[in-house]
């Protein structure tokens, strides 16, 4: 089965250890993520590709209950829809990233948990391929 | 500058309504303010329309006359409305115009919001992945403050029940029946630790505001609502936002302190000196986010104010009395004018038995929305 990334330059793929594509403003050194066409502090345009730290820090959370409008597509239905995890992990003192976590279960997530990026299944296509998403799955202490 | 005095308010009431179009709810809303205002149509010189859903609400023209005016049409988020209402005191301001027409109107579909997230400078894996969601920002911004500033679950219930309550006493509100605490705790959880009553629902509506020259308002009424200060702001770097990818680590307050502070500053007055409270209360989280975010108490006093009552019709800091966004949903060009029309309405003591106590001297309204920007509005008598 292949198994193709959402969209490219997002994270690095196919990877055994993926990380996060951020970007790097070369006059004052404000990260983001994904890479963005010019710096959100400074305005400086082009900023410089820069990989973002694996593991992070839950910094904030919430769930996602009810299947999105269009244009999710993650192809589920009501019926067959899977509650997700929303989080805002902190990378080092780098940035903070919006992504899903891989628990959907308010009791078992905290603040300030050690999280990591994985990558996980997200679609099958009619033709077989596997799309893949990023996510953040709390380390077992 | 001339100052500027608000002489007419008008709603359409905020629901649905079928196939009535959103043109027409806001022609009924102008109609409704000129009115009030003892203005004919033929006399309004200019207007802004602010709506999401209609390209063009300078339509309404169609409906009330065909007078030639100039009409500029304004889109602005959840903010539209204070933008329309901005743009036309600082035309008035500015001695460009005398007299003329702010209005809002939309007509949504049901459920929450979409659109391209390109159109909000998101990549567009960002709606596809699941993230293009307002509500999701709203609960992880609402649970990481209840971490750090000790606000219950229960705290949340007591602000959609007093939506909900002071809704039942606004013939004009979309949901006019009282909801118990335990029912709101208890309905769907859409977004931890937000469930399906502590949200508001886009609907339908529209609102209008006549505005002139503060000279010339005794011409038209003997209670003029005298339009204070509008601010308006965008986000800093730093400050979390909705739909977004990312935030920065070090951290700046968010767009409504900024516009909060401009507002007290340019009406020379102070968050104690506001009788009556509107702000944007998209979900309660965010209710009892923007007291603190607008001076009105300090973070984390919101679980021992709202417990005490302070916030109902009859407390010290009376807010959202015409139930707010949970009560009356959110057509999202109109939200804001419907602030207006409220605080008009409590300031003229025309509120019915909404009315606050005592007599109301200054009204303050609030709104906040996507990408990141939030609108301040301060009326007086």
């Amino acid at each position: 089965m292949t198994q193709v990334a959402f969209a490219d330059e997002v994270f690095t793929w196919p990877a055994d250890e993926p990380q996060l594509i951020g970007g790097k403003c070369g006059s004052c050194g404000a990260v983001t993520f994904p890479l963005a066409g010019s710096c959100p502090r400074c305005g400086t345009p082009g900023m410089e590709r820069h990989l973002l730290p694996r593991r992070g820090t839950l910094w904030t959370w919430t769930t996602q209950d009810f299947l999105p409008k269009e244009p999710y597509a993650s192809g589920e239905t009501l019926e067959t829809f899977q509650p997700y995890g929303v989080g805002l992990v902190q990378l080092g003192d780098e940035v903070r990233v919006e992504a899903r976590l891989t628990e959907a279960n308010p009791a078992k997530l905290r603040f300030g948990m050690e999280v990591e990026l994985v990558v996980v299944p997200f679609r099958t296509d009619a033709d077989g391929t596997e799309i893949v998403t990023f996510a953040f799955e709390p380390v077992e202490s | 500058m001339e100052d500027v005095a608000i002489i007419g308010v008008g709603l359409h009431p905020f629901g649905r309504f079928g196939p009535k179009s959103a043109i027409e709810m806001g022609a009924d809303a102008i109609r409704a303010a000129l009115q009030d205002g003892g203005v004919r149509w033929q006399d309004v010189q200019f207007a802004f329309g602010g709506s999401f859903e209609v390209d063009n609400p300078d339509a309404v023209v169609g409906q009330l006359g065909l007078t030639g005016i100039p009409f500029m049409d304004v889109y602005n988020g959840c903010a539209t409305a204070a933008t329309a209402l901005q743009l036309t005191a600082d035309a008035i301001r500015a001695g460009k115009y005398e007299i003329g027409v702010a209005v809002g109107m939309d007509k949504h579909d049901p459920g929450a919001f979409t659109s391209d997230p390109v159109d909000y400078g998101a990549p567009a894996w960002y709606g596809e992945m699941g993230y293009f969601l307002t509500t999701k920002f709203f609960g992880m911004k609402i649970n990481r403050y209840m971490h750090d500033h000790g606000i219950s679950h229960r705290t949340l219930a007591r602000v959609a029940a007093k939506g909900f309550r002071n809704g039942a006493l606004n013939p004009n509100a979309f949901r006019r029946k009282p909801v118990p605490e335990d029912d709101i705790l208890n309905s769907r959880m859409l977004n931890y630790p937000l469930t399906q009553y502590m949200f508001c629902a886009p609907n339908e509506g529209a609102a209008a505001a006549v505005l002139c020259r503060a000279d010339l308002a005794e011409r038209y009424t003997s209670k003029p609502i005298y339009l204070r200060a509008t601010a308006l702001r965008t986000r800093r770097y730093g400050a979390h936002e909705v739909h977004s990818t990312w935030a920065a680590v070090e951290s700046d307050d968010a767009p409504t302190v900024y516009a909060s502070r401009a507002a007290y500053e340019e009406a020379g007055i102070g968050p104690e000196d506001v009788d009556v409270i509107q702000l944007q209360d998209t979900d309660a989280g965010a209710e009892v986010i923007h007291m603190a975010e607008n001076g009105f108490c300090a973070h984390g006093a919101q679980e021992a104010l709202i417990a005490d009552g302070a916030t109902e019709i009859g407390g010290p800091l009376p807010i959202n009395t015409d139930g707010g966004l949970i009560a009356n949903g959110e057509p999202v060009g109109a939200s804001g004018l419907r602030q207006v029309h409220e605080l008009v309405r409590q300031l003229r003591g025309e509120a019915g038995d909404r009315q606050v106590q005592g007599t109301p001297r200054v009204g303050y309204a609030q709104l906040y929305g996507a990408p990141g920007t939030a609108a301040v509005t301060i009326l007086s008598t």
